[in-house]
């Protein structure tokens, strides 16, 4: 079947909305994780995803709400983005209100997650079907988006879409000079919070579609590409979403086409795109 | 928007306490200067310049003691206060252009798009600084003296009542800097704002400041240049080892 015809298979539709969707909110949040130098917060939020979705599983077993009549409640999913809301606005306030850098103190809840992870998955009986496998959840699993995760999906990006622009100016005058944005009123503390808040809230949902592994190369290499061709923050927002919709089309189609799994080729594909923009930004 | 009082001081400081940690920064600091003051803030590295600034910007709150501008709580009207930060905390990562940073002081806020009047007003502070030239130029390849420019239109671009300095000249070549007191002067001459400036530089204190404020932790003299800037006051807060760059000018 040629790749025409398969768009017009039900999966290969949600696997291309929530890959959208996906690629807009990361691409217009990843400005803000590239410019402050959270890049590794992409990859600590993904593994307290990992740590949640752990505890929901577990939760959803010994509760018996496995056997649900709604599907969202038998998904780990609506106890990790709480998990994952909970280490966000810890991180935000350890950088604030503590000596450690924010690499440190990402690194003790990324740590602390995988192990609480690991715990809740072994002690989960290995003959009970959850619906997601642990490879899917490491590596994602964006041809097996159901309906109800893209519900979820769309929910969240339009959230996060919506907080991001709203708040562009502040945020990005924050991301410049935190002094000079505080001296004009801004209030760059609790944006800083929203703005942890928000990256949890994205991280944990997409994760669920590109797997927790390439959650931060989604975050970091379309900005990062961007960064290297724009002159303002402007060129580099919109940019950065274009690239990630544009490598995560082209991953797609190329995961179909070569057989491969599709997170991998979205990653690929984003990598060669930096590649040029490195080549192009040669001075 | 906040007016203030009719006739209150630009900037006033009430027995300012500032503690971080066990350190003291600043210890029981009181002034006040006129409008159409130029305040030139002095004193030893670590003597508590910067944190005075901030005092006075609302981005710290004292333990002790208050601070006012325009009789309003220091803070609560960002809009009559132009400021020019240190320059050495500059991201140089950032993509931006001259104009957007003068657009920033203009909004408050960073710009998407720049309308024709917000465009018209940028240029303006920009050629008021001489720096009209650097509009479309990126901030990272301008270099120390054409980005104080740009941070000063920055800060002028919203006809402030108050222009406040940290240590703008720092790293900039005397010409520069000997451009920014005109400028300073200039924007004054035209405005009757005032303008209080932290500065390493005593001889500059001298030669164009109305008040001169010496500070170390403590208030060691405040008044005009000539009678502030005198051997026993700088003694009292530079201490010998600093005597002789105190008195080199």
């Amino acid at each position: 079947m040629g790749l025409i015809e398969a768009m017009h298979l039900g999966f290969m539709q949600r696997a291309l909305a929530a890959g959208l969707l996906v690629a807009v909110m990361s691409g217009l949040l990843g400005v803000f994780v590239v410019q402050r130098r959270l890049s590794f917060l992409g990859a600590g939020l993904a593994h307290a995803a990992f740590g949640g979705m752990g505890l929901g599983a577990f939760v959803i077993v010994a509760t018996g709400l496995l056997g649900s009549g709604i599907g969202l409640l038998r998904h780990p999913l609506w106890i990790a983005v709480p998990f994952s809301l909970l280490a966000a606005l810890a991180i935000a306030w350890v950088r604030a209100n503590t000596r450690l850098s924010s690499d440190t103190a990402i690194g003790v809840f990324f740590a602390v997650s995988v192990a609480l992870g690991v715990l809740f998955f072994s002690i989960i009986p290995p003959d009970v079907n959850l619906g997601l496998s642990l490879m899917d959840l490491l590596f994602g699993s964006i041809l097996g988006v159901t309906g109800s995760d893209l519900v979820v999906i769309a929910v969240v990006a339009v959230v996060a879409v919506a907080f991001l622009t709203a708040t562009w100016g502040r945020l990005s005058y924050a991301t410049f000079d935190d002094e000079l944005a505080r001296a004009d009123g801004v209030a760059t503390r609790r944006l800083e919070y929203l703005l942890f808040a928000c990256a949890a809230l994205v991280i944990a949902v997409s994760s669920v579609v590109v797997g927790i592994i390439l959650m931060a190369a989604y975050l970091v290499i379309p900005a990062a590409s961007a960064r290297l061709l724009a002159r303002t923050l402007t060129q580099m927002s919109v940019l950065s979403v274009v690239l990630a919709v544009v490598s995560t089309v082209a991953g797609l189609a190329l995961s179909y086409l070569v057989d491969v799994p599709s997170g991998s080729t979205i990653v690929l594909t984003q990598a060669a795109l930096f590649l040029v923009a490195a080549l192009l930004a040669r001075r | 928007m906040s007016e203030g009082a009719p006739g209150a001081p630009p900037l006033h400081l009430h027995r300012v306490l500032v503690r971080l940690g066990e350190a003291i920064i600043l210890e029981d600091v009181s002034f006040e200067i006129e409008p159409g003051c130029f305040l030139a803030v002095v004193g030893p590295n670590g003597a508590g310049k910067s944190t005075l600034v901030k005092v006075a910007l609302g981005l710290i709150t004292p333990q002790r003691g208050h601070a006012a501008l325009f009789g309003t709580v220091a803070g609560a009207s960002p809009e009559r206060v132009g400021y020019v930060p240190q320059l050495k905390t500059f991201d140089r990562s950032f993509p931006a252009t001259a104009l957007e940073l003068v657009v920033s002081g203009l909004r408050r806020s960073w710009p998407t798009r720049i309308g024709v009047a917000e465009r018209e007003q940028a240029r303006a502070a920009l050629a008021r600084v001489g720096a009209e030239h650097l509009e479309l130029r990126q901030l990272a390849r301008l270099s120390g003296g054409e980005l104080q420019r740009v941070y000063l239109a920055r800060a002028l671009v919203r006809r402030p009542s108050l222009v406040l300095l940290d240590e703008p000249a720092t790293g900039v070549d005397f010409l520069a800097e000997h451009d920014l007191y005109d400028l300073l002067e200039g924007y004054q001459r035209d405005t009757g704002a005032s303008v209080a400036m932290v500065t390493h530089d005593l001889a500059a204190a001298r030669y164009h400041a109305d008040r001169v404020l010496v500070l170390n932790r403590r208030v060691h003299g405040f008044g005009p240049p000539d009678e502030v800037l005198c051997e026993p006051c700088l003694e009292r807060a530079f201490g010998h080892h600093g005597h002789h760059h105190a008195l080199a000018f």
